[in-house]
């Protein structure tokens, strides 16, 4: 295991690394093309106001959606904020009531507790073991009052991808917006704006091989009323996001959605053929494996499992070799176990067992394979230890 | 081209660069507890640092932002406040509240050379409590001019009430001393400073409580949240920790800049230069050529190869009057006929000699129509 460089890095669901080829697109627009997006009146100006342009049509292409319907933020909690409660603010009084999921990401509950706070109506919808909302679920939950549902298409922490276009069509024929943060997602899984009837939706620069600190929301052109801003100012993206463009921020996310809407038949080959790899060598290595969330609907670059017997905080200790996650990232300093988890019905020594690994587009078979034998090293050496306790 | 649109965005710095290079490469996020994410987290943290020895606070008063405008936002916005005094002049990321606000917003007027009266303010603050904000910003983006934030916001605090400066375009270019200022809330932005753009900071006492406009994974001690952008805080801190070996030759600008202003005035007395009797930051200089609508000037400017614009960048785009000059007594057409030239650490003598002579040579043909 040479040719391995250490720790080996199975997070890509907390952060991807940066594509060289967008850093390339980037570098232009960090030197000499260091204008104000804003300046309309001259050559810096529109030279970072071209890549911005530019950039946003790769994001809208690899959506199916329209250049206009493209805002940039600062990134997915910031587009999740916005499309949640700027759009249930913009669609009250008439209507108060918000339906989403338990297993959502903390922007998204948070978002709806604070709406909560302000005298809305939120549904929490359960899930299957499988971490699957139901459709039924969801279409049993409007009401008159509902603007909005909320819903994520692939699940950070389990992998899980929804029935979007079930949900879609529901929300469609009840007349109510779809929202979904797809900051997993996107890039990933073919998703057509128009195919899912998906009226808004958040996107995330560094979980596609971007930069950190952008991303955007999707906002399609003929939803009423518009989401409000959150933050007001210098008027830009046509009122609804004020602040300077990053044009270097921008033009990243504009090539990393390009690259992974071209490579996405590839990514997702090599990626599914990886985590195959790893599945099978850690099934064959022993008993007691068990994989959280459904295990033909999700994305195949999440592995999230727990080993009857081991806990998840010794098999960390001993993975120091890898970086990996038993939580999701942002939640590192609170120490509650994942709600996720606890959704689709484990235990809380289940939950404390389960780790998550993350594969993408820079791992390499020698990564998978190292990782596999790490992983099953660890495992014998616990159980040893907790055989020779008995 | 000859760029003198230095507060629109001033061109990154060589070492910022790199360092937002080597971050890139480097990757991780800093809430992974992993050894990548550790590193992340330290270079997040050093940089906090970084930024909070140079404006002189303590790192745990910083709360990474977006940029000056979510800045600004949180400190209208994500204060619990039910009354809000701000002056006429202020960046339009200020302004807005006027609009977004549930409660009560006081638009103070400034005098002709875009200084807040103090017996204005104070007239302001009859009834306040800690529920009262003023925003003042230190310097403003259009003239440069310097308000006395020390002397407006003891006016405040002797009121009970709290005080934010929007201090974007000050910093980099005066000293900027947070503690010394002693104001509780204060905005920065990278991208005014040889950093990049899409990332600032809200500077705040502790005692501040914040309803944070975004929610989420709890990052910033739940201030704000959000995957930080480590690249953009990395340049960021590193452009802080230039402001002060640049401050000097940035205070040299000065000189270029009464330059442009003593010929230009000389070859034509009717021009105004707005500001120019109040302390002003030493690379801004707005000037006003009767008769000639800005977007012309902006045009013959151009064709000469030099960038300057109408007003602040934001509004550009929409041709609307600048609001700092009409507060400052300008009427609309005048409002509408003014530029904004400021320079930046690499604006040379001959730029501005070619500036200078760009504008008499647009000016005399103006007149000759006439």
């Amino acid at each position: 295991m040479a040719d391995v460089t250490l720790p080996v890095y199975l997070d890509y669901q907390a952060t991807t690394p940066l594509d060289p080829r967008v850093l390339d697109v980037m570098m232009p627009y960090l030197t000499e093309k260091f204008g104000n997006p804003h300046s309309a009146e001259h050559k810096f100006g529109w030279e970072a106001d071209a890549g911005v342009a530019l950039a946003r049509k790769q994001v809208a292409d690899l959506i199916g959606a329209m250049p206009e319907e493209i805002i940039f933020t600062s990134g997915a909690t910031e587009s999740n904020n916005m499309a949640i409660k700027g759009f249930a603010y913009a669609a009250s009084p008439t209507k108060n009531h918000i339906v989403t999921a338990v297993t959502e990401h903390p922007c998204v509950l948070e978002s709806c507790r604070a709406l909560e706070r302000s005298g809305f109506h939120v549904t929490y919808l359960a899930v299957d073991r499988d971490g699957i909302i139901s459709d039924r679920d969801v279409a049993a939950a409007m009401t008159p009052q509902t603007s909005l549902v909320s819903l994520m298409a692939v699940n950070n922490e389990i992998g899980v991808i929804q029935n979007l276009k079930k949900i879609g069509q529901i929300c469609a024929n009840e007349n109510v917006i779809f929202h979904v943060d797809a900051a997993q997602a996107v890039g990933k899984i073919p998703l057509d704006m128009r195919e899912l009837n998906i009226s808004l939706l958040s996107i995330s620069g560094h979980k596609i091989y971007g930069p950190k600190g952008v991303g955007a929301l999707y906002i399609n052109k003929d939803i009423t009323p518009k989401p409000l801003a959150l933050f007001d100012g210098g008027g830009q993206e046509r009122g609804l996001r004020s602040g300077t463009l990053s044009p270097a921020l921008c033009a990243g996310l504009g090539a990393a959605c390009h690259l992974a809407g071209r490579d996405m038949g590839k990514d997702h080959e090599h990626i599914a053929a990886l985590s195959e790899k790893l599945t099978s060598s850690l099934t064959q290595a022993g008993d007691g494996l068990h994989f959280n969330g459904a295990q033909k609907q999700r994305y195949v670059g999440n592995l999230n499992f727990y080993i009857e017997g081991v806990k998840g905080d010794e098999l960390v200790k001993e993975l120091r070799n890898l970086a990996l996650s038993t939580g999701s990232a942002c939640s590192t300093t609170k120490s509650d176990p994942s709600h996720v988890l606890t959704a689709i019905g484990l235990t809380k020594k289940q939950i404390e067992g389960s780790i998550r690994i993350g594969i993408g587009r820079m791992t390499s078979l020698q990564e998978i394979d190292y990782a596999a034998e790490e992983i099953i090293r660890a495992v014998t050496k616990i159980k040893n230890r907790e055989h020779k306790k008995l | 081209m000859i760029y003198l649109d230095n507060n629109a965005t001033s061109p990154l710095l060589p070492d910022v660069i790199e360092e937002m290079t080597r971050v890139m490469k480097a990757g991780g996020n800093p809430s992974s507890v992993h050894s990548i994410g550790r590193n992340a987290k330290a270079i997040l943290e050093q940089s906090r640092q970084n930024i909070a020895k140079i404006i002189n606070c303590r790192p745990q008063k910083i709360t990474f932002t977006s940029g000056g405008t979510e800045a600004n936002n949180m400190a209208l916005k994500a204060t619990g406040m039910d009354h809000i005094i701000i002056s006429a002049t202020e960046h339009d990321s200020i302004l807005a509240i006027k609009d977004n606000f549930k409660g009560v917003v006081d638009v103070l007027p400034v005098d002709e050379n875009g200084l807040l009266c103090f017996s204005d303010l104070k007239k302001a603050l009859k009834g306040a409590n800690d529920k009262t904000l003023v925003s003042v910003m230190l310097a403003n983006n259009e003239t440069g001019v310097r308000q006395d934030i020390k002397e407006l916001c003891a006016i405040t605090h002797e009121a009970g009430a709290l005080f934010h400066t929007d201090a974007i375009q000050a910093f980099g270019k005066i000293p900027v001393d947070f503690r010394d200022l002693a104001v509780d809330m204060m905005s920065l932005s990278a991208h005014k400073i040889g950093g990049p753009q899409g990332m600032g900071a809200f500077v705040a006492l502790e005692k501040i409580t914040l309803h944070p406009l975004s929610f989420g994974g709890g990052q910033e001690v739940g201030r704000r949240s959000g995957t930080e952008n480590l690249a953009g805080i990395a340049g960021f801190a590193k452009a802080a920790s230039l402001v002060p070996k640049n401050l000097t030759d940035i205070n040299n600008l000065r000189l270029l800049r009464d330059q442009i202003e003593h010929d230009i005035g000389r070859h034509a007395p009717e021009a105004i230069f707005y500001g120019a009797g109040a302390e002003r930051l030493p690379n801004t200089s707005t000037i006003l050529m009767p008769g000639v609508l800005s977007e012309t000037q902006v045009m013959a400017f151009d064709l000469d190869g030099i960038c300057i614009s109408s007003g602040s960048a934001c509004s550009s785009g929409k041709v609307k009057p600048s609001h700092v000059v009409t507060a400052m007594g300008g009427n609309k057409d005048m409002a509408l006929s003014t530029i904004r030239v400021s320079l930046g650490r690499d604006t040379t003598q001959n730029d501005v000699t070619a500036f200078i002579s760009a504008w008499k040579k647009l000016y005399d043909r103006k007149r000759k129509r006439l």
